[in-house]
């Protein structure tokens, strides 16, 4: 049942608990305290929304990042992981199979800034053997969502 | 010299057939013209899913496109479909249809089911079939040139038709039962108990039993029974079925039917003369369906069922008592406590509210003093649809 509110609410934050009780069929009670729990033990992180921020214009940069780094003794990638993931410009941090090793998405206002990120931030972290920065250019699709002229509203005016 | 175009139309009408004259226009088309002129309508009129087609299924046909697959098909439809539809069927139901002789493609079920009704009726044919039903089977059934014979059932039975009733409608002139679960316009599934004792009625009477499973993957809770699964019915049995509901796939238009091999060759003889072939593209499609499609449908089904269940309580929250409609995406609520007959309160919801549901009587008889409300469109939707819904009855409440 847990798995089910999670996914009704990964889908769409804003749903009451008492519609979520409706559409599982369990009652307005259990739903509450599931979502307590889930809370509590932060299998929810926060409730947040996917929004087009070019649709306001209000334009952010964002960059991927790749980064190579030496793993240490003991602890492996995560302490310079989380030398990095500190800096709140560093919004998502994946450490990743292939020819790098982490997958930072970076945000700021302007490139100038970004860039003055990875140069006097990131890339001189003792480990870090280096960067390559990827500044994001469009956005197709976001968290599932296609951004422009999306699925809906294809249905015909018709009674069938 | 004027005409009037009236005197025109009556001249022309006494060349219309007689036997498409003795049927009426849709019931569900009524409201067409004033829904289009309308803005701002909620609809829960509509019998399709509010999902586009799955990307995969889509990206298969556009490929076959690009490579040039624009030509006719075999009559029966393209071998890798049908031999991936007998797997299909063989995996789901246990079933064992030969992809040469006993499948057949068609354009939608809607062309099935009126070949299976022309395939096998002979003028003053009997076919009995439950009221209401989806409103197509009747006209088939007098397009072939037989007789609607109608069995009621209701919201007390959860829209079940009973095997006793089907048996005291048997006559001599009895060819057929045509039975459509789960259905349109009830959201009713039949429990297997039940349609095994319709099992027997067929066997005593030797009657064929037309089988529209169209629904058959939207069921919520519960399982479908595929009936030419029952013990000796799979010969007897003319299975329809399409890929409209589960898939998303309403506009591609393709369908089957899958029956014994006489019934098969003689539907596929008019199929031959009538259609040719069903659309090429669609048909890739349907396999892409077949072959991959499983995961989109579980997803779907699970979004259905959510809906399903918030359309249900919005209903009964408001007074409009609902069984509990376990398949397809319908909810068929009762409005007797308005006092209004089905026409009246779908037509005043829609001018009032503008909100669109479907007349009960539109199915048959027994669907008078229901609306059909499909649930097949946003949770927003639906809710904002229960709220005007809910002053319109409050309006217009008697009991």
């Amino acid at each position: 049942m847990l798995k089910e509110i999670l996914k009704i609410l990964e889908n769409d934050a804003r749903i009451t608990t008492k519609q979520i009780a409706t559409m599982t069929g369990t009652p307005v009670d259990e739903v509450a305290k599931l979502i307590k729990k889930a809370e509590e033990e932060r299998a929810i992180l926060k409730y947040k929304t996917v929004i087009n921020w070019d649709k306001v214009g209000d334009e952010q940069v964002w960059a991927l990042i790749e980064v190579k780094i030496t793993p240490q003794r003991d602890v492996g990638f995560d302490a310079i992981a989380e030398r990095i993931y500190r800096f709140p410009q560093a919004r998502t941090v994946y450490l990743v199979s292939g020819t790098y090793d982490l997958l930072v998405l970076v945000t700021d206002k302007t490139m100038h800034e970004v860039a003055d990120f990875v140069a006097q931030k990131l890339a001189p972290i003792e480990g870090v053997q280096g960067t390559v920065t990827h500044f994001l250019l469009k956005r197709y699709k976001e968290d599932g969502e296609i951004l422009e002229g999306g699925e809906g509203g294809k249905r015909q005016p018709v009674i069938l | 010299m004027t005409t009037n175009p009236l005197s025109q139309s009556n001249k022309y009408r006494s060349l219309v057939s007689q036997r498409v004259r003795q049927i009426l226009p849709s019931g569900i088309r009524k409201f067409f013209d004033l829904l289009a002129s309308m803005e701002g309508v909620i609809s829960l009129g509509i019998g399709e899913p509010d999902f586009a087609t799955p990307w995969h299924v889509r990206e298969a046909a556009i490929y076959s496109l690009e490579k040039g697959y624009t030509m006719y098909t075999s009559n029966q439809g393209m071998p890798e479909l049908r031999q991936e539809l007998s797997r299909y069927l063989k995996d789901t139901y246990n079933l064992e249809y030969d992809p040469n002789s006993e499948l057949l493609i068609t354009v939608g079920v809607s062309e099935a089911l009126d070949l299976a009704m022309r395939a096998s009726i002979d003028p003053g044919d009997e076919v009995i079939m439950p009221d209401p039903c989806y409103v197509a089977y009747d006209a088939a059934v007098i397009l072939a040139g037989g007789r609607p014979i109608m069995v009621p059932t209701s919201q007390e039975n959860n829209f079940e038709v009973s095997a006793a009733d089907i048996e005291s409608k048997v006559t001599d002139k009895t060819k057929t039962i045509l039975i459509g679960y789960p259905a349109n316009p009830t959201g009713a599934v039949m429990p297997r108990n039940k349609l095994k004792q319709i099992a027997e009625v067929a066997r005593r009477h030797n009657l064929l039993v037309a089988s529209d499973e169209i629904y058959a993957k939207l069921v919520y809770g519960t399982e479908h029974t595929c009936f030419a699964t029952l013990p000796g019915m799979k010969e007897r049995t003319i299975f329809l079925g399409g890929f409209s509901k589960a898939y998303a796939m309403t506009g591609w238009r393709i369908g089957y039917a899958a029956a014994n091999r006489e019934i098969i060759a003689a539907m596929t003889k008019i199929h031959q003369y009538t259609i040719m072939s069903a659309p090429t593209m669609g048909q890739v499609a349907a396999i892409e369906a077949l072959k991959s499609g499983e995961a989109s449908v579980a997803e779907m089904v699970e979004d259905y069922n959510r809906r399903r269940l918030v359309m249900v309580k919005g209903l009964c929250d408001i007074g409009l008592s609902c069984f509990e409609p376990k398949g397809a995406f319908y909810a068929f609520p009762s409005i007797k406590n308005t006092g209004m007959t089905s026409e009246e309160f779908a037509e005043r919801l829609l001018v009032e509210e503008k909100v669109a549901v479907v007349p009960g009587s539109a199915f048959g008889q027994c669907g008078e003093g229901h609306v059909r409300c499909c649930y097949a469109t946003s949770l927003a939707d639906i809710e904002e649809a229960l709220a005007r819904m809910k002053r319109f009855v409050n309006k217009h409440k008697k009991i």
